[in-house]
């Protein structure tokens, strides 16, 4: 089921959690809201499922495969929602859990006892929990709880999975395979789902498409790959994994920074002003020796050699701090110690546009 | 602060600064153990002491006084019809104080924790209003609104309606003393307990009171029960606010404790004994049920959903 949110906008009291936000949700897509704390993620969330209001304002709607649903209740809705510490019912076994949506509905509505039982059976084969039917959520992990959050969520065949923050709540390796399986799980159900999330590494991994949220606006939405190779503001590249800023100046589609100067595509028609220079800890290259004028001079500071990537850590001439990510064999090959004097080389920068100042 | 966790403090106190006294005083070692070993013994002997005095004799008095002249002389006691109806009074009250508040604390708790509204925190001191007031102000309150002098006083007197002096004023009385059991206990349980299974239930189709019967109320009916037996325990001991509204009317307006005090100022001593044992019987199995319910309030707290737990892989 395709979703649509048009023209949301909705205040707490005095504070504006969304500012005027609209998104186009496909049938099928897995889609991940990302951003700070703070930034309207979970409260877009929440409205697309019913439990918070839009404001009344006559301009917001919220469509699910184009009909209207902003008057109705969460109950009709048939949305799944997970939330981040579970919400389990602490007092029911997994399987009880489970079976809850189905049990609650009108008598002639609810599925017979075999069916809900052979349904619940089936969920829990999903989530590979099946020998935990009869044990109660406080003698589960964090990640099996989880689990039969999203299987008591999937039971009610809902028409959009919802979940927040799901594994926020989890340490770091089993958030990993509870991230991998999720992906599986959605290429097998094939429901339209919506993940909220604060973790970067995670909106990028799972998603089909990432939404890029900050400050109760919509910054960014594109494919994993487009947000983190073409951001579209300095808050989205800022936000997406480390960079290295440097303050310059834009002058005809030309970057100036420091002593460098370097062509910024596709601002060549871009009016002149200062601007933040921005390079992925990626996308610099280390040489012993000074290769053309692109370059510019630094003292190796730290070296953090753990991982598929050497981390090292520069000093500018000028006292700029700037960030290399050398893959290891390059590092390896130029033998690198602390405290030598390099020359750092961008190959690729990202700059945006100014605004006109007046 | 219980008397064991003060000695056991107390003898922290006395034994932490060794390291100073040394310095200055030079003890032996011999001293500070023998000083160690005194100092628990007479605390404990102490608090045991103060406990005897004026919790257990107090106690013991009631069942020695009521049973002096023999348990014959006892159950007769029991005979008088006005004692009968004290006791029928004080049911009837309990009976009918205890459901309401038990639906009103419910229901407040319910609101206060759940949902954000205007004039929350005047509800919250509003439920305090009976804990801070006098049980004497308490009682004054309904003879000025409803008394023969009082605000609705002539009206109720021309349609021939007796509150003030009769059952309905106590009632009245016994529920405002024990209006705030039941919603004090729930509050602060389903504040922590928030609203995330509620909304995961509502989400996944059930009604408000789907909700309410199959999630709300087994995560909180430990506490509900405790807040019943403490509001049972005050409904049928209370004294003051239903002293003022009674009248004190033998036979007719006297309540268990109202009648105790009758019999004692007519140096029945034994009647008024027995009758005390009663309300101190239900005293002790209202401490026994608490302690026992205080424990499962605890193990719900504990079950919160927090991933406390080992991660299994």
């Amino acid at each position: 089921m395709g979703i649509e949110v048009q023209n949301v906008s909705k205040t707490f009291r005095s504070f504006k959690a969304l500012k005027d936000v609209s998104l186009k949700v496909e049938d099928g897509e897995l889609i991940t809201l990302l951003g700070p704390s703070g930034s309207g993620k979970t409260t877009l969330l929440r409205i697309i499922a019913g439990l918070e209001l839009p404001d009344d304002d006559n301009k917001g709607s919220v469509l699910f495969s184009g009909e209207d649903v902003a008057k109705k209740h969460v109950r009709d809705r048939q949305v799944g929602f997970v939330f981040q510490h579970y919400a389990l019912f602490k007092h029911m076994s997994v399987f009880d859990n489970i079976a809850f949506g189905l049990r609650v509905r009108p008598k002639h509505e609810r599925p017979s006892k075999q069916a809900i039982a052979d349904k619940v059976t089936s969920l829990l084969k999903l989530i590979q929990l099946e020998q935990f039917a009869t044990r109660f959520p406080s003698q589960l992990s964090g990640g099996q709880r989880q689990r039969v959050a999203l299987a008591r969520a999937l039971a009610i065949e809902p028409r959009v999975l919802l979940l927040d923050e799901p594994f926020g709540a989890l340490d770091a390796k089993v958030r990993q395979g509870l991230r991998t399986w999720l992906r599986r799980l959605h290429d097998e159900v094939h429901v339209t789902t919506i993940l909220v999330t604060h973790d970067q590494e995670e909106a990028l991994e799972v998603a089909d498409r990432v939404v890029v949220m900050n400050q109760s606006k919509i910054e960014q939405v594109g494919t994993p790959e487009e947000v983190f190779h073409k951001p579209a503001s300095e808050f989205v590249i800022d936000f997406l994994g480390n960079v290295n800023v440097f303050k310059g100046r834009l002058e005809s589609g030309r970057a100036h920074f420091d002593s460098l100067a370097m062509d910024v595509p596709g601002l060549a028609h871009a009016p002149t002003g200062n601007a933040n220079v921005y390079i992925r800890p990626h996308d610099l290259e280390i040489d012993r020796t000074k290769i053309g004028s692109q370059s510019l001079a630094a003292n190796i500071e730290r070296i953090n050699p753990a991982g598929a990537h050497a981390k090292l850590t520069l000093l500018g001439v000028d006292g700029n701090e700037i960030q290399v990510d050398l893959p290891f064999e390059r590092f390896t090959a130029l033998n690198l110690k602390q405290g030598e004097l390099v020359y750092v080389s961008p190959r690729k920068v990202h700059v945006f546009a100014p605004e006109y100042m007046i | 602060m219980s008397p064991l966790q003060e000695t056991q403090r107390l003898k922290n106190q006395t034994t932490l600064p060794n390291t100073v006294q040394t310095t200055v005083l030079k003890p032996t070692a011999k001293f500070i153990d023998l000083l160690s070993s005194l100092v628990p013994g007479f605390l404990i002997t102490l608090a045991v002491g103060f406990m005897t005095l004026f919790l257990v004799l107090p106690l013991a008095v009631i069942f020695i006084e009521a049973f002096k002249l023999g348990i014959v002389e006892y159950f007769k006691s029991f005979q008088d019809p006005s004692a009968w109806h004290a006791i029928k009074l004080t049911l009837i009250a309990t009976g009918i104080s205890l459901p309401l508040n038990l639906v009103f604390g419910i229901a407040a708790a319910w609101a206060i924790a759940k949902f954000e509204f205007v004039g929350k925190s005047v509800l919250i001191t509003l439920i305090d209003l009976p804990f801070a007031v006098s049980p004497i102000i308490s009682g004054l309150i309904f003879v000025l609104m409803f008394g023969l002098q009082g605000w609705f006083g002539a009206w109720l007197a021309e349609r021939d309606l007796q509150i003030i002096f009769a059952v309905p004023g106590i009632v009245l009385a016994t529920i405002f003393v024990t209006f705030p059991f039941v919603a004090r206990e729930l509050i602060p349980l389903m504040q922590e307990q928030g609203s995330d299974e509620e909304q995961a239930a509502i989400s996944l189709g059930a009604t408000g009171w789907q909700s309410f019967y199959y999630i709300t109320l087994p995560n909180i009916k430990w506490a509900v029960l405790y807040g019943v037996i403490l509001c049972n325990a005050r409904a049928m001991g209370e004294f003051g606010a239903v002293s003022v509204v009674s009248g004190h009317i033998r036979g007719k307006t006297n309540t268990v404790p109202l009648h105790i005090e009758i019999l004692y100022n007519e140096y029945n001593v034994v009647a008024a004994f027995a009758m005390a044992s009663l309300l101190a019987l239900m005293g002790l199995v209202t401490l026994a049920l608490k302690t026992f319910l205080e424990w499962k309030v605890q193990q719900d707290r504990n079950t919160t959903l927090e991933p406390t737990l080992a991660e299994v892989h």
